[in-house]
């Protein structure tokens, strides 16, 4: 297969074209920056590839009409920023427990939604798978792969990205990624077995056709199982310069990729540090992230928020290595996440604080 | 098939009779796993599903039919449907409905709701469903009451009626109005047939099963949304004897919820 042809393309339209390679048809979602263009490039390709995409009248709607259309076996999605998404958490929660595979973009204003992304929102018992991308062209892949999973397990996936992911321009190319053979959807609605006898029912609730009442009790046993399954089978994260490394940096999303510059700075200076970049943010790569920080003197925690990921970090190591945090919040004057932290030459500073055991500054960084 | 010649046919004793003792829940009409419900006595809902079952089944739709169903007392219902279901939150099936219509618009996409799902929780889903044209089929189970709860006041429960919380009846001046939601669905352009009927006698039954008929033929002929009304009865929600329950249907919940059809084909009916 020749290699699919490069094009300078914006992150919002990279990921949609990337959505549709993967075989979405259907999206959903209400205007709201850095998300916006997402909906715009959707708008505008799927009817194109004869998909729909719908104007929804809230979040509310939007995540309620791509839940329909992924219930008849179509690949949907929808999304917003993390505010959009605080409206969508009721049915992200039910979803998870439908089993509905279903893709959410939040293009977020900075890495302030790590605990909704993580820990959800919504009523209940339940987690959700998050990717975390770095860069548009990892963003490319990540999408069509948030769809292979989504499907493998019958669970939603949440793609994290941010302003810098939605409006960087990068040279990418799509081409529909094989990630292996799925299951048949033979649980989705298709109106065909009417009268049957064993007609569906896609429902959040553990109602059985046929049989009067629920069981609650296996009902959220069962999605516990498979979420059990979904944490030790879904792990993704990257380490660099991790195996001599004194000083180990974590950090996921576009941060990472300011932070992947100051280590090479730093190495250059003969300093030995490392970065561990999650990429799932859930499940968590917990295993991994302890064998990196195996050796090191300090595990540093880069994060563009008051402080969130960094619980994820120290339920890793469980005390086995310093934590200190590094980062912060940082946004701009809007609010987008565009922030002073977004650089790596303030990263090496702090890394180099961080090595060196001397406090780092706390607060906003500005 | 008897003649009058054949000699009398004797009943053999060793074995109990053919056809004696049959339970409602031995009679199973189509499209439906069981004949019998845990809904309380003198409940209108399963009469109105009933009519919805038939209609599906009778115009040919058994195995085209996807139904979106909400939360009230309805929803224990849908162990016994024997169609396609996917089952929304709370006021949020007309969504649900949209984005499974336009991945199947071959189906008959219909949703299933009682008036504090629709009207309270889901007001805005609805309308703006009917605004867009939606070619989706919104059934209303009203009863002027949240039933599942134990009988509280809803957006479409009438001045005057008595609920746990408007312990004295509803009144105006404190609760505000109820929403003739009918009335308004049919006045939007994307809305395409509305009616409203009830189900608390067997005229009303019959009006039911007319008006899904054609809700249900507007959405295959592709016209638009379309949207039925269904008053049904709720005595354990109206704290009245169950016998009761028609007649305060027609009386109390019908004499403000008029029934009757309001638009066809698009074009409004006046009085």
């Amino acid at each position: 297969m020749s290699a699919p042809e490069r094009r300078l393309m914006e992150g919002s339209e990279a990921i949609a074209e990337a959505a549709i390679a993967a075989g979405c048809r259907f999206f959903a979602g209400y205007p709201m920056t850095p998300f916006t263009e997402v909906l715009e490039c959707f708008a505008k390709r799927l009817p194109e590839e004869g998909g729909a995409c719908i104007n929804s009248e809230s979040e509310l709607e939007a995540i309620g009409q791509a839940w329909g259309a992924a219930a008849t076996g179509a690949r949907a999605a929808t999304g917003s920023t993390g505010q959009g998404l605080s409206l969508m958490q009721e049915s992200m929660s039910e979803i998870t427990r439908a089993e509905i595979p279903i893709v959410i973009f939040n293009m977020a204003r900075g890495q302030g939604d790590y605990y909704q992304a993580t820990r959800g929102g919504g009523h209940g018992d339940y987690r959700h798978i998050v990717l975390a991308p770095q860069s548009v062209g990892e963003a490319v892949e990540i999408t069509q792969l948030a769809f292979h999973l989504a499907d493998k397990w019958r669970h939603p996936v949440v793609i994290y990205g941010d302003y810098l992911i939605a409006h960087t321009a990068e040279a990418v190319g799509i081409d529909r990624l094989d990630f292996g053979p799925l299951p048949d959807k033979d649980w989705a609605v298709d109106g065909s077995l009417g009268g049957t006898g064993r007609s569906r029912n896609v429902n959040p609730i553990g109602m059985e056709k046929g049989s009067k009442g629920i069981d609650p009790n296996r009902f959220w046993q069962n999605l516990a199982d498979k979420e059990d399954e979904i944490a030790v089978a879904e792990q993704r994260f990257e380490a660099i310069d991790t195996e001599d490394a004194e000083l180990l940096i974590v950090a996921f999303g576009t941060l990472a990729r300011f932070a992947r510059a100051a280590i090479r700075d730093l190495r250059a200076e003969g300093i030995r540090v490392g970065l561990f970049r999650p990429i799932s943010l859930w499940p968590f790569p917990s295993a991994a992230l302890r064998r990196a920080a195996e050796g090191c003197t300090r595990v540093a925690v880069l994060e563009q928020n008051a402080g969130q990921m960094i619980d994820d970090v120290q339920l890793s190591l469980l005390g086995s290595v310093p934590v200190v945090p590094i980062g912060g919040i940082s946004t701009d004057a809007a609010g987008f996440g565009i922030g002073a932290l977004l650089d790596s030459d303030l990263i090496a500073g702090r890394a180099r604080d961080a090595h060196a055991g001397r406090p780092v500054p706390r607060g906003v960084v500005a | 098939m008897t003649d009058s010649n054949d000699p009398l046919r004797v009943i053999p004793t060793d074995a109990p009779p053919v056809g004696a003792c049959r339970k409602t829940g031995d009679f199973v009409p189509p499209l439906t796993l069981m004949g019998e419900h845990d809904l309380c006595p003198g409940c209108g809902e399963p009469l109105a599903l009933r009519q919805i079952l038939d209609s599906i089944e009778d115009t040919g739709l058994g195995q085209k039919a996807i139904g979106v169903i909400g939360i009230g007392c309805y929803t224990a219902l849908t162990s016994l449907m024997d169609i396609d279901l996917i089952q929304a939150l709370h006021g949020r099936a007309p969504s649900v409905a949209t984005g499974a219509k336009r991945m199947r618009p071959d189906e008959l996409l219909f949703t299933l709701q009682g008036d504090g799902d629709m009207v309270n929780e889901g007001l805005q889903e609805v309308i703006h469903t009917a605004a867009r044209g939606e070619n989706v089929t919104c059934i209303l189970l009203n009863n002027g009451v949240f039933g599942e709860t134990g009988g509280h006041m809803t957006a479409t429960t009438v001045l005057g009626q008595r609920t746990k919380n408007s312990i004295e009846g509803r009144d105006a001046g404190e609760h505000g109005y109820p929403i003739l939601i009918g009335d308004l669905l049919a006045r939007l352009q994307g809305t395409a047939y509305c009616a409203r009927a009830s189900v608390h006698d067997a005229k009303g039954v019959a009006r039911t099963r007319r008006f899904l008929d054609r809700a249900f033929e507007s959405q295959m002929k592709g016209q638009g949304f379309s949207f039925v009304e269904i008053l049904t009865m709720c005595p354990t929600g109206w704290f009245i004897p169950t016998s009761e329950g028609p007649d305060y249907l027609d009386q109390e919940l019908g004499a403000v919820h008029e029934v009757g059809e309001l638009k066809k084909d698009g074009v409004l009916i006046e009085d």
